[in-house]
This record gives C-alpha cells, structure tokens and sequence, in this order.
C-alpha cells in the first residue's frame, strides 16, 4: 500500500540523470565546514569555562607583606596565588656559604631564567639578606622542608619531601635532584624598608 | 502487515516483543550465548569487575546525596558521612574498598587475557574497549581520590596535574586550564567532580557496553585459546564445546560473587584502610597548600606506572620524557594484539621462552609498584662505584627495562619460542 507511493514519490524526484552530483558533493562539504565552524564555535564557552575565573585571577593578584618581625636565621611564609612565597632573612655565615658550594649545583650561574632579571646574582635577591622564593619544588611541585642546620656537608638548604630534591639557601637546586631547575624567584619590589609587594616589580609612579 | 520478523512470544511478552527486541536480547546474551565449558576461576573477574562497577554506581550516588563538592565544605562533608549519616561509614567504606578492589579484578581480569591470548584475533577490538576502560578507570580513581580534599587528594592532584604542565610549549598553560586556577583549589575540585560522578562514569558505561556486545559478537575465548565456533553441531549450529551462559556461568558466577563479597566485605567492615594502601593516612588531614606532607605516594594500583615516572632521568631540565614513558607504560597494553606473533594464543602451549618473558613482566611489574608506595632513597644509595645513586631508583630502572622490553621484544620471542601443538576442541577434566 504505503510502499506503491513511496515509489512514485521517488519516481518523481529522485530520477539519476537528475542529479547533479557536483552541487550535492558540495552542498555536503558546505554542511560538514558549516557544521564543523559551528561545533568549533560552540566549543569555545565550554572550553574557556575551565579557565582560571575572573574571581581566581583577582585571587592572584600582588600582595603586600611585611617582613619587620623576622629574625636573623627565619624563614616566615606568605601566600600568593595560594603558593607558599619564603622570605628567608639570612645571617652572614649563611650567605658566606652560598659561594662555597658552586660545583654542587647544576644552575650556579642562573642560567634557566627562573628569577626575575634584577635577582639575578649571587644571592638571588634584591637585598642578600632576604631571600624571597616560591616555596614549590621544580619537580612536581611539593614544598620542600627546611634543613638550615649547617654541618660538614650541608651548607643549609631545603630537602623536598617527595622525592629528595635539595636546595641551597638561594634556592639553587644540587646535583643530582630529580628538581630541573632552581625554586622560582617571584616578582617582587620593596615599599619600604620592611614591606615587600609580591607578584608586581613595577615601581609604584613607573 | 509487513512485518516480516517472527514472534513466537504471546500475551505481553509477546506485545513487548513485537515493539522492542526483549526475548532476542535475552537468548542472545544469556540463554542462548555459547560460551566455552572450559572456563576455569581466571573467568569470574569480568562478571566481577561489572558487580564492583554496579556497586560503586549505586555506593556514589548514596555518597552524593551527602558530599559538598566545595572546597571549604568537602572534608567536613565526608567526616559527616563517616560519623553522623545512618549507614554513611559502611557506604563510603564500600566505595574506597570498591575503588582498590575494581583494580583488583581488573588487573586479574587483564591478566588472564595476557595468559589465554584472549587479545588476539578475532577479539582485538574487545581488547582495546577493555584499555579504554582501564584508561577511564584510571581517570575515574584520580578525580575521585581528589574529592574527600584530605593531603593527599590535595597533593596527588598538584602531582599528576603539573605532570601536565611538563608538555613542551603548551604545559603551563594546559595544567593551569585543567586546575582552572593557579594551583589546585575549589575549581578544580569542583570540576575533578563532574568528571567523577558523571562525565566519566558515562564514557565507562558506554565503553563496557560495546566490551560485552564485542564479546558476543564472536564468542569468549577459553584457556585452551581454541576456537569453539569451529566445531558445531550440524543440526541445531550450536559450538560442540559451548554451553549456554545462562543457567550454566551465571551460576558459576554466582559462586564468584559469593566468595568475592566476603572478602570485600571483610575489608569494609575490618580494614578498611588496608594498612594504608587503600587509604592512606594523610588523607585524613584536610588539604593544606601550603604544607605538602613528608611523602606522597599515589594509591597501590598507579605505583607501577608513577615508578616508572620517578625511574626515567629528566633530559636537560624536561621531566617530559618520564611522563612521556609513563604514558606509554599504560597505553602499551592496547598495542598486544600486534605485538604477539606467536601461532598459539593460551599459555598452555606456549614455550619456556613466553613464559620466562611474562614472569619477568609480573615480577618487574610488582616490584614497581612496591617501589612506587616508597620513597626513593628507601634503600639507602649505592657506593661511589655508582655515584651514589639511590638503590631503589636503580632498580626500578632495570624493571622499568623488562617492563617496555616485554611489550617492545615481544614480536621477536613469540615468533622464536617452541609452541606445543594446540588441540582441536577444548580440553575438559
């Protein structure tokens, strides 16, 4: 019954030298790029809804610490962009002891930039005194422990407790340690003589 | 009417059969699938991995009932599960056992195919649904270890993740798109649980589906890795050697269950922490960024490949080519059905040479994943002979070795090993 209609239906439109294959062939190639433009299109909210939101980056934004109360030999650690930021204030032996060991290490001369420009030198600082790094092992990112105890072999450091990455008190990663590259040296200027900005080395008026 | 299909059913059976393929689904999944009569214990981890799969569905979505996906909220959430729900600490003890004992009967359950050849033509393709399956499973098992927000979750997520940002080029910004924040924080554990309670428990139901109606498409294999298809009745087509699944596996199976289930439940009820290999003990401190625990391991079933990770060398200052070889050591898998040149598939018939290379594969295998639950210098360091490389890196190197040389060598062993001559029907004691 139904089948005798389709047929006529058919008869009728769907005879071959009716065809025009070329306009088919690419009427179906201006579907799929269509298609494809749109689907590409649409991927974009869903795809940019997984980066970081405007509340997050405004998390990151600087943050001002101070740095008054440290003592001589102390580490104190604030918080920017939810990584730990160490302010070392390192005592005269300590930084006496930083040139001892160059030979230990696979980045003395500070060649991976991972300190800003103005902290590349020896002690990796604005001010030697104070050391100002990302606490977050170049590995995997773990935060290393602090070792400050100055014995025969160990001019002080830090030893990552995942996987035994060490550190010498710039930062500097030893021989050796499944850690690439030096602990990151952050952005950072001082506001006064005991307050620091962390995450912005643009000088206020600049 | 046109239809040209044949119902034999009547009433409503009958009404349902003429709209919907009841009574043909059944007989060919169940009373009317042949499957081998040879089957021996290896063959209750498939039928088991589908009862752990079913218990963690319903266990989860108990659990969701109760959990908040906030990072403020989530910790306190799972305690109150633990302490203050009815029934909260059986259900969310099911569901972390049900997570390790998934691994159990899927590593089981994937060894048996390496034993049987079940990988082998025609059921290649059943093989790369199964590693897509454990490549989900894996997924699964990390996003969801990430939601009780305890140390550990906290800092195997910072871990795995910044695995990512070790890609050339695009890697800090790729890890920094998967956490959506600048560390891991309440985004990615609200994001690590969409893909826990629903994007990736829908791929996996997906992919068993396609697993199992592959199998029946050209019938399981047995551990003589015979074809029973190739001798069938002449009148009725039925295999000589197959017996129909239901009544005769799903009983078998049931055995299985029962035996599967004290065990399981042996561990809720008395050690549900496994000694910490199932939960681990940092994880019952609540997530601190700005504290990483003195050591983080990954959960049992993720130490052998994360060993892997920790035994290649970085190149220059890339770790890229440690997560490059853990990658591979997950994904060699699929790679098996091509690999084996052999003319046999069981180990049955097998010669000493396969059987040599699989032992060495298992060892080195166990051993990584010891290796992986400890910290590098567990053994101490070797002399200055060695340049004081730590012991158990070295030898999670030289299994690390075995391990890609089983998959890489295997072309070459298969074809060499002295097979034994593999019988016509299956053998039946």
């Amino acid at each position: 019954m139904s089948e005798n209609k389709i047929d006529n239906n058919c008869l009728s439109f769907c005879q071959p030298s009716e065809v025009d294959l070329q306009k088919r062939d690419f009427l179906v190639k201006a579907t799929a790029a269509t298609g494809a433009v749109g689907v590409a299109a649409v991927a974009v909210p869903f795809v940019g809804s997984m980066l970081p939101s405007e509340r997050a980056k405004a998390a990151g934004a600087p943050v001002e610490i101070d740095i008054s109360k440290l003592k001589p030999g102390e580490k104190m650690t604030a918080e920017w962009r939810g990584q730990p930021v160490w302010i070392v204030r390192r005592t005269p032996e300590m930084l006496a002891k930083l040139s001892k060991h160059d030979d230990q290490l696979s980045d003395p001369k500070l060649e991976v930039p991972q300190q800003p420009e103005y902290c590349k030198n020896p002690a990796r600082a604005i001010k030697p005194e104070f050391a100002i790094m990302l606490g977050t092992c170049t590995h995997l990112g773990c935060s290393p422990n602090d070792n400050f105890a100055i014995t025969a072999d160990w001019d002080g450091g830090f030893v990552c407790p995942c996987h035994g990455s060490k550190f010498d008190l710039a930062g500097r990663v030893m021989k050796g340690s499944p850690a690439p590259t030096n602990l990151v040296v952050p952005p950072h200027q001082y506001l006064t003589e005991t307050t620091i900005l962390v995450g912005d080395d643009k000088k206020a008026g600049a | 009417m046109a239809d040209t299909r044949k119902i034999e059913t009547t009433g409503l059976l009958g009404w349902i059969d003429s709209r919907f393929p009841l009574t043909s689904t059944i007989k060919g999944h169940l009373t009317e699938y042949y499957a081998p009569k040879n089957f021996n214990f290896w063959y209750f981890f498939g039928s088991l991995a589908l009862l752990v799969l079913v218990l963690q569905i319903v266990t989860g979505i108990f659990l969701t009932m109760n959990y908040k996906p906030d990072a403020e909220l989530a910790f306190a959430s799972v305690e109150y599960i633990m302490r203050d729900v009815f029934g909260g600490n059986i259900i969310r003890y099911m569901h972390s056992t049900g997570a390790s004992m998934f691994f159990v009967v899927v590593y089981l359950h994937m060894f048996r195919g390496l034993i049987y050849g079940s990988y082998r033509t025609p059921r290649e393709l059943i093989w790369l649904f199964g590693v897509g399956i454990f490549l989900v499973l894996m997924g699964e098992a990390f996003f969801g270890y990430l939601l009780p927000w305890g140390q550990m979750s906290y800092w195997g997520a910072q871990v795995i993740v910044n695995l990512f940002s070790t890609v050339p080029f695009i890697g800090p910004d790729l890890s920094e798109w998967l956490r959506g924040d600048y560390l891991v924080s309440d985004a990615t554990l609200n994001r690590f649980f969409a893909f826990h309670v629903i994007a990736l428990p829908l791929v996996l139901l997906g992919l068993v589906a396609v697993h199992i109606v592959a199998l029946h498409e050209v019938g399981s294999n047995n551990p003589d890795g015979v074809e029973i298809k190739k001798h069938k009745d002449k009148e009725t087509g039925i295999p000589l050697d197959g017996i129909p699944f239901h009544p005769y596996y799903s009983v078998k199976d049931m055995v299985g269950v029962v035996a599967f289930l004290m065990v399981f439940f042996a561990i809720v009820f008395f050690m549900p922490e496994m000694g910490g290999y199932f939960l681990e003990a940092n994880n019952f401190i609540p997530a601190d960024p700005l504290k990483t625990p003195p050591h983080i391991a990954p959960v049992w079933y993720f130490t052998p490949y994360y060993s892997i990770l920790r035994a290649v060398p970085p190149i220059g200052i890339s770790q890229f080519p440690g997560v490059v070889a853990m990658g591979l050591s997950v994904v060699a898998f699929a790679f098996l059905p091509w690999l084996d040149k052999s003319p046999v598939k069981s180990i049955r018939y097998r010669g000493k040479l396969y059987k040599r290379w699989l032992t060495a594969f298992v060892i080195s295998f166990v051993i990584l994943g010891y290796l992986g639950t400890v910290p590098g210098d567990v053994w101490g360091q070797f002399g200055p002979w060695m340049g004081r490389a730590d012991r158990a890196t070295v030898l999670a190197r030289i299994c690390a070795v075995v391990y890609f040389a089983f998959f890489a060598l295997m072309p070459w062993y298969t074809k060499k090993d002295q097979t034994k001559p593999v019988p016509e029907r299956v053998t039946y004691k």
